[in-house]
C-alpha cells in the first residue's frame, strides 16, 4: 500500500472554484473600484493641485452671432457680426477657430485676413487668446434677392468653435499650498481637538447609553418589542428630519426646550444651544449620542441574549448580588462586543459629516475635520484645500484601521 | 455603602429620588401637553418623597395610598412635589397632582417590595436600587426618544404665530378638521413633494435591487468558495465601509460636474448602490456561513451547478436575511442626505431629503419644514416597525458572531 500524498499544487477543481469565486466577485470589485478606489486616488491628485470651484468649468469660447445694418432690399450693405469672448478671466485658450455657414443670398465683400471662405463655409483662425479676451468680428456682406426670399438668417446656423484650454486638473502644475493652508496656524489644531472631543465623547456616550438601554430591555415582558422598536427610532429616521427637529426644539427664540427651562426656573434667559462655544460642541455630541445609542443598544442586547442564563442562576445560588453579577459575569462577557463597537463607532463618528453640518454648519466651535473638507471646498471654493483635508482624514483612518485590524482579529476571530 | 442598607435609609432616599423623577416627568409631560406652567418642586419632592417612601414599605396597602392622597392634596395648595402655576384649568391641575402622587407611590411600592424597616441584605438593597434605575431608565429613554418626534409632528400641525406665542403649547384645535393638515397639503400642491416622494421611493427600490444583484453572488463567493485572498477580501470589505462619505463626495462631485451626471437621477442611482454593497455583502456572507453546507453539497451531488445551487437552495433558505438586508439598504438610501445635497440642484429631481433641505429657509414657515420631515420619517418608520424583527436579527446576526 502506497502512502497517500496530499496534492501540492491546486487541482483543476480548485482552480475552477477560484475562477467562479472571482467571477462572482468581479461586478462588486469593479463597482467599488470605480466609486471608491478611483475617487480616493483622485483625492490625492487634487490635493496637490491649485483647483478652485470655478476651475471645474473649463474656459471656453462664447460666441454670439447676429446681422447688423439694413437688410431689407436686394443690394443693401450689412454686416454679420460675431461677438466672441473667453469665458475665463485668467485661463488662456489656444488655437481658437470657428466655422459657420453663410446663408444663401449673402455675398461677402471683404474677407478678414484670418478667414477663408469655401462654398459658403466660413472658417476663421483666431490664434491664441489670453484670459478675458474678447473680439468683435465684422464680415461685410451685400444682400441678394435669395436671402430675402428664404428665411435662413446668419444666427440660425450654429457656428462650431474649437480651441484647447489647459485644464488645471490635468495639467502639470503642482503645489503644496493646499497642505500649507490646512496645517497653517491655530485653526488646524483647534479643528483636530474638536474632532477628537466629538469622536471620543460621542463614542463613549453612545456605548454607555446603549448598554444602559440594553440592560433595561434584557428581560421579556409585555411591550418589550414595542419599546425596543421605539428606542431604535432615532437611528432609523432620516438624519435631516431629526436634525431639524432638534434645531427647532432648541431654538433660542421660540424653542420648546428653552421655554421649558425658563418655566422650570433652571435658567433666567434663553440659551443659544447651537450658537455659542462651548455649548454647541457639547450639544452636537449629545445629538450624536442620542442618534447612535440605538445601534450599540441593538448589538449589546443581541450579545446579552446569547449569554447562558444558567450562569446567573448559579451565581444567584452562591449569593452574588445583582451588581456583583453584573460586574463579574455580564461585563466580562460583553467586553468583546463593547470593544468592537467602540472601535467601529469611533471610526464612524470620526467620519460623521451630516449631523454637524445640519445642526450648526460647523459654526460656534463645532468644525470637525469632515466639516472642514466641505468648508474649504465649497464655502471657500478651494477644492484643492478641501482635498488636502480629506487626505489628512484618510491618513488618520488608515492609522485607526491598522489598529482596528490588529485588535479585532484577536477579539472576533475575523 | 453599608450605612445605606437599612430600610429606614433606603426607603426615604429612593423615595426622594423617585418622587423628584416623577414630578419632573409629569411637569414636562403636562407642559408639553397643555402649555401651562408646571414645574417640579425640590423641597416638596424632598418632604413628600420621605413620607411616601416610608409609607410604601411592605405593609397594608392603605398606607401608600393615604400618603399619595395627602401628597396630591398638598399639590393643590402649592406644597406638593409639583408646583402648578395660576390660571391652569382645574382638570389639568387635578391630573398633574394625582398623576405625580399616584405614580410616585405606585413605583415606590414596587421598588420597596422586599425592603424592611431595619437592616436589609445587600441582595435586597441592590434589587431595590435596580428597580429604581429600571424605572428611571424607561422614563428617561422614552422621553428623550419621543420628545423630538412629538415636537416634529405637532409643529407640523400648528402655525408659526401660535408657536412663537407659546413654544410649549402643543395643544391642537381638533375643530379645524382637515385644516390641521394644511402644511402637508401645501407641500404636495406647491412644493412638489409628490415628485420628491416618488423620486426617493424609486431610487431606494432601485438601490435595493442593484445592491442585492451585486452582493448576493459576492457574499456567496466569500462565504462558501475557497480561493486565494479570501481572508484579505473579507477584511477589505469592512475597510471600505470605513471610508468617509465626504472624502468620496468631493471627487464624485468633480467627476459628475465634468461629465454632466450631476443633477440627474441616473447619477444618483449609480452611486448609491456602491455605498451599500459592502455592508450588504458583509451582512449576507455572515448569514450564508451559518447555513448548513450539507444541503448545498447534496444539491451539487445531484447535479446542480453552483449558480443553480445559489438560486435554488441558498436564496430560498436566506429569505429572512435578504429581507433584513433589503430593509437596511432601503433605509440607507431613503435617508441619504449628503450626496443628494451635493449632486442635485434641479428641484424637479430632488429626493425627499434634498427637498426638505430646500425648505430650510427663513421665508418658508417652519411647520412646512416639520411636515416635510414627517413625510420623510413616516414611511421608513412604518416599514421598520412592521419588519422590526427581521431588522434586529439581520443586523446583529450578520455582523456579530457569538
Amino acid at each position: 500500500m502506497s502512502d497517500a500524498i496530499p496534492p501540492k499544487t491546486t487541482g483543476p477543481l480548485a482552480r475552477l472554484e477560484a475562477r467562479l469565486a472571482w467571477g462572482l466577485l468581479a461586478p462588486t470589485i469593479i463597482a467599488v473600484a470605480l466609486v471608491v478606489i478611483l475617487p480616493l486616488l483622485a483625492i490625492f491628485w487634487i490635493s496637490v493641485k491649485p483647483v478652485s470651484l470655478a476651475d471645474l468649468r473649463p474656459p471656453e469660447v462664447v460666441l454670439r452671432e447676429d446681422i447688423r445694418g439694413d437688410a431689407e432690399a436686394a443690394g443693401d450693405e450689412a454686416n454679420i457680426r460675431y461677438r466672441l469672448r473667453n469665458s475665463s478671466q485668467d485661463q488662456p485658450i489656444l488655437g481658437v477657430t470657428f466655422a459657420d455657414t453663410i446663408p444663401e443670398g449673402l455675398t461677402i465683400t471683404d474677407l478678414d485676413p484670418r478667414c477663408t471662405l469655401a462654398d459658403r463655409q466660413l472658417r476663421c483662425d483666431l490664434g491664441d487668446w489670453e484670459g478675458g479676451f474678447r473680439e468683435n468680428l465684422m464680415i461685410p456682406v451685400t444682400v441678394g434677392q435669395a436671402y430675402l426670399d428664404n428665411a435662413q438668417r446668419p444666427q440660425d446656423s450654429q457656428a462650431t468653435v474649437t480651441g484647447t484650454a489647459s485644464n488645471v486638473l490635468t495639467n502639470d502644475t503642482f503645489t503644496l499650498d493646499n497642505f500649507r493652508r490646512v496645517f497653517d496656524g491655530q485653526e488646524f489644531w483647534s479643528v483636530l481637538w474638536i474632532t477628537l472631543f466629538y469622536t471620543v465623547f460621542g463614542t463613549i456616550g453612545a456605548l454607555v447609553f446603549g448598554l444602559f438601554a440594553a440592560l433595561l430591555l434584557n428581560k421579556s415582558f409585555k411591550g418589550q418589542g414595542i419599546l425596543r422598536g421605539l428606542y431604535l427610532f432615532p437611528y432609523v429616521s432620516p438624519i435631516i428630519a431629526v436634525a431639524f427637529a432638534w434645531i427647532l426644539l432648541f431654538d433660542p427664540f421660540s424653542g420648546s426646550a428653552n421655554a421649558l427651562l425658563i418655566q422650570m426656573g433652571v435658567t433666567e434667559e434663553s440659551i443659544n444651544f447651537f450658537g455659542q462655544r462651548p455649548l454647541a460642541l457639547i450639544m452636537v455630541t449629545v445629538f450624536e449620542i442620542w442618534r447612535y445609542f440605538p445601534l450599540s443598544f441593538l448589538f449589546i442586547l443581541a450579545r446579552m441574549q446569547s449569554i447562558d442564563s444558567d450562569m446567573y442562576e448559579a451565581a444567584d445560588m452562591d449569593g452574588a448580588s445583582p451588581f456583583q453579577q453584573f460586574w463579574a459575569l455580564s461585563v466580562p462577557q460583553l467586553l468583546g462586543i463593547l470593544s468592537v463597537l467602540f472601535l467601529l463607532r469611533f471610526i464612524w463618528t470620526f467620519n460623521k459629516f451630516d449631523d454637524i453640518f445640519l445642526l450648526t454648519g460647523g459654526n460656534a466651535g463645532t468644525r470637525t475635520l469632515t466639516v472642514n473638507v466641505y468648508e474649504q471646498a465649497f464655502a471657500v471654493s478651494n477644492i484643492g484645500a478641501g482635498a488636502a483635508v480629506a487626505v489628512v482624514i484618510f491618513g488618520c483612518l488608515l492609522l485607526f484601521s491598522a489598529f482596528f485590524f490588529r485588535f479585532i482579529s484577536r477579539e472576533e476571530g475575523l | 455603602m453599608k450605612a445605606l442598607r437599612f430600610g429606614y435609609v433606603t426607603a426615604p432616599l429612593l423615595g426622594i429620588f423617585w418622587t423628584f423623577v416623577i414630578a419632573t416627568t409629569v411637569a414636562v409631560a403636562m407642559s408639553f401637553a397643555t402649555g401651562s406652567a408646571f414645574r417640579p418642586f425640590g423641597l416638596g419632592s424632598l418632604v413628600w418623597g420621605v413620607v411616601i417612601g416610608f409609607a410604601s414599605l411592605p405593609g397594608p396597602i392603605w398606607r401608600p395610598a393615604l400618603a399619595a392622597v395627602f401628597a396630591a392634596l398638598a399639590s393643590f395648595w402649592g406644597f406638593g412635589p409639583i408646583l402648578i402655576g395660576d390660571g391652569v384649568s382645574a382638570l389639568s391641575v387635578a391630573l398633574g397632582a394625582v398623576a405625580t402622587a399616584g405614580f410616585a407611590a405606585l413605583g415606590l411600592r414596587i421598588m420597596l417590595d422586599d425592603v424592611e424597616i431595619g437592616a436589609i441584605s445587600r441582595h435586597i438593597f441592590e434589587a431595590a436600587v435596580i428597580k429604581f434605575l429600571t424605572g428611571f431608565g424607561y422614563i428617561f429613554f422614552t422621553a428623550i426618544v419621543l420628545i423630538p418626534f412629538y415636537v416634529m409632528v405637532l409643529t407640523s400641525l400648528k402655525n408659526q404665530a401660535e408657536l412663537i406665542q407659546n413654544p410649549l403649547d402643543f395643544s391642537i384645535d381638533l375643530g379645524q378638521g382637515w385644516g390641521l393638515f394644511r402644511s402637508y397639503e401645501e407641500l404636495f400642491t406647491q412644493f412638489n413633494f409628490g415628485t420628491y416622494l416618488t423620486n426617493s421611493f424609486l431610487i431606494s427600490v432601485l438601490t435595493v435591487i442593484i445592491t442585492l444583484l451585486f452582493a448576493v453572488p459576492g457574499a456567496y463567493a466569500v462565504a462558501r468558495l475557497r480561493f486565494k485572498g479570501r481572508a484579505a477580501f473579507s477584511r477589505s470589505i469592512l475597510l471600505i465601509y470605513m471610508v468617509p462619505m465626504i472624502v468620496l463626495a468631493l471627487p464624485i462631485y468633480i467627476a459628475f460636474s465634468m461629465t454632466g451626471l450631476r443633477n440627474s437621477l441616473a447619477g444618483i442611482i449609480m452611486i448609491y448602490p456602491v455605498t451599500t454593497i459592502p455592508v450588504a455583502l458583509y451582512m449576507l456572507q455572515g448569514y450564508f456561513r451559518g447555513l448548513p453546507a450539507e444541503v448545498e453539497e447534496a444539491g451539487l451531488m445531484d447535479g446542480l451547478s453552483r449558480l443553480q445551487v445559489i438560486w435554488k437552495i441558498t436564496l430560498p433558505l436566506s429569505l429572512p436575511a435578504m429581507a433584513s438586508v433589503s430593509l437596511y439598504v432601503f433605509m440607507i438610501a431613503w435617508n441619504e442626505f449628503l450626496l443628494a445635497f451635493m449632486l442635485l440642484d434641479d428641484p424637479s429631481k430632488f429626493t425627499l431629503t434634498r427637498g426638505i433641505a430646500s425648505l430650510n429657509s427663513s421665508e418658508i414657515p417652519r411647520q412646512h419644514l416639520m411636515a416635510g420631515s414627517v413625510i420623510a420619517t413616516v414611511p421608513i418608520m412604518a416599514l421598520f416597525l412592521g419588519l422590526e424583527r427581521f431588522m434586529t436579527k439581520g443586523l446583529t446576526a450578520g455582523s456579530v458572531k457569538g
